[in-house]
């Protein structure tokens, strides 16, 4: 397979990364390239085989629901681009 | 006293003849010298460091020393340290001072290890020579042409030459392995679960672990002894008791101390693709095994070959999920100019991640995309089952398996920086045994033509880290590989 550019755009803003259109030919190649590796899978005939997401296969763990994280809310805050009282500042999304 | 090993050192602080912070001090100054042109630490906290030392020697003098009270160490920068900068390699992370420890720091502080600083690393761990860093590339301390390998670049480079005894690292597909073996060290990534990933940024889930490097297997140990354990803030933490990794080593003096022990050779990892100096260094080893007692057999892991493929779904798939994070609200890089809140999104990630980082989202988001999740995702998630039971069978006919690191020895700057294949290409022996997670050790077993370090791969089966290690403690018992030095720590 090979990627189009308006592939490669599309992938993009599905990501939320900026592409300016004079990376888009080399992010293409590099990722076409990445691409041809991965093909090599395709060959494998995996018919029957479980899918392994994990190398423990655990049941996850279950907790009594209460509160055990104590109110750090200035502390990390301190390290947010833009704050004002105890809220994280976006731009305005809804007029 | 810099060469020194930990049980030595221990010695040395609690016979009073340095004290923690003498020692702290001997590795901060090292640092000031030989770091400008190492590029082994982001950050260096002398001052955290001298006050961690002094809390140290109290507990020394009042006799509540345990094992690693006293003893410097690095964090690779991809552990959240309260208070002081981590970067995780990344522009998106330069202003981000943790507010929290990650588990393996509380650990290691609880133990009274003193953090000296920040180790350099691939952006957010992805990367196989540490030139991804946003920081600058790490130098191979054998020949600053080199890369040191990666992604824990800094953390290996920062104990062989020195600048640290030991130091921590995470091994996603050979993170700690590879590096350790590009610079002549001893490096474990044990099973996976077995080091909280608690405050260990992520990047690959189901692949990440927490790992040791030092000098020797008797090094490595005792750090990962204090590393491990149960945490329930990391939800496949596992539940079992912690070991004494260090003590498992002792055992009663022979000079067939491996008489009993069955090592697997893959045949597939002696096939082509082995440079024939890494070869023929990987072979005298396995000779010295074999006159310590240890038998070997060939075994075989014929789907080893699809981990480069399939790691390179997985990776970029969780990779593009966890570093969804980073959207320039709660913490890191945020773009000075934007319009409406996707454009600083997409502005903040694009000024804030590197062009690796970018290339691993946008793969991650393609396999994960409508239409293509089966074709991609689901089939590598097969192929990690059946390379998963390629071990399990390689295991019933022996305790270990050994093989090379890596293909050849560290490569120069800059050589494959602009080609992420042949870069992805060189982590074929490390990439499988983190889709089975499994635990592995690479240790010094020799030098190749050009004079730089070749290491040894041993990976054992589930929870077998103190084989692991105690088959490497007698190697260096019996060899001196492991003494070997670049000649700034010589």
């Amino acid at each position: 397979m090979s990627l189009s550019n308006d592939q490669v755009g599309h992938i993009a803003r599905l990501a939320r990364i900026a592409v300016s259109a004079s990376e888009l030919e080399a992010t293409r190649d590099k990722l076409n390239g990445i691409f041809g590796l991965i093909e090599q899978m395709q060959a494998v005939d995996t018919s029957g085989v479980e899918p392994m997401s994990h190398p423990q296969e655990l049941a996850t763990r279950l907790r009594p629901d209460l509160v055990t994280e104590a109110d750090r809310r200035e502390a990390f805050q301190k390290v947010a681009p833009q704050t004002e009282a105890g809220l994280y500042l976006v731009p305005k999304v809804i007029e | 006293m810099i060469n020194a090993s930990l049980p030595e050192l221990r010695r040395a602080l609690d016979a009073r003849q340095i004290s923690a912070v003498e020692l702290a001090g001997l590795f901060l100054d090292r640092i000031d010298a030989l770091n400008p042109a190492l590029n082994a630490f982001i950050t260096v906290d002398r001052e955290g460091a001298l006050a961690a030392a002094h809390t140290a020697d109290q507990r020394i003098a009042a006799g509540s020393a345990g094992p690693l009270t006293g003893i410097p160490l690095a964090h690779k920068d991809v552990f959240c340290t309260e208070g002081v900068l981590t970067t995780c390699g990344s522009k998106m992370l330069a202003n981000f001072v943790s507010p929290y420890d990650a588990h393996v720091v509380s650990l290691l502080k609880a133990a009274g290890a003193v953090s000296l600083g920040k180790a350099n690393m691939d952006e957010f761990a992805m990367g196989s020579s540490n030139e991804s860093s946003y920081y600058g590339a790490v130098k191979n301390p054998w020949n600053p042409e080199r890369i040191p390998g990666g992604s824990s670049g800094g953390s290996a480079a920062a104990v062989a030459a020195r600048l640290a005894p030991i130091a921590t690292g995470t091994d996603t597909g050979g993170s700690v392995r590879q590096p350790a073996s590009y610079c002549g060290i001893t490096g474990i990534k044990p099973t996976y679960g077995l080091v909280s990933r608690y405050g260990m940024i992520a990047y690959a889930s189901s692949l990440d672990q927490g790992g040791a490097f030092g000098a020797s297997a008797e090094d490595c140990a005792l750090l990962l002894s204090a590393m491990t354990g149960f945490d329930e803030r990391d939800s496949t933490s596992l539940e079992r008791p912690t070991e004494d990794y260090a003590a498992a080593l002792a055992g009663p003096a022979s000079t067939r101390p491996l008489e009993g022990l069955t090592i697997g050779l893959p045949r597939e990892f002696f096939a082509e693709g082995m440079a024939d100096d890494v070869r023929a260094t990987i072979d005298a080893a396995i000779a010295q095994y074999r006159a310590l007692g240890a038998t070997t057999v060939e075994v075989s892991l014929p789907n080893a070959r699809l981990a480069i493929p399939a790691y390179y779904v997985i990776a970029p798939a969780e990779c593009s999920s966890n570093l969804s994070r980073f959207d320039g609200v709660r913490y890191g890089h945020r773009a000075a100019d934007y319009g409406d809140l996707a454009d600083m999104y997409a502005k903040s990630r694009a000024e804030g991640f590197g062009a690796e980082v970018k290339r691993r989202i946008l793969v991650g988001t393609y396999v994960l995309s409508h239409g293509y999740y089966d074709a991609y995702y689901l089939q590598a998630q097969r192929l990690r089952r059946l390379i998963a039971q390629d071990f399990q069978a390689a295991l019933q006919h022996c305790d270990l398996i050994a093989g090379p690191t890596t293909p050849t020895t560290a490569w120069a700057l800059g050589e494959k920086a602009d080609d992420p294949v042949q870069m992805y290409l060189s982590d074929i022996y490390t990439i499988a045994v983190n889709l089975a997670g499994l635990p592995g050790l690479s240790h010094p077993a020799g030098f190749g033509a050009d004079g730089l370090p070749v290491g040894l791969q041993l990976i054992g089966d589930y929870f077998a880290e103190s084989r692991l290690l105690n088959a490497a403690h007698r190697f260096q018992q019996a060899t001196d590989w492991h003494t070997h030095r670049p000649a700034c720590a010589a």
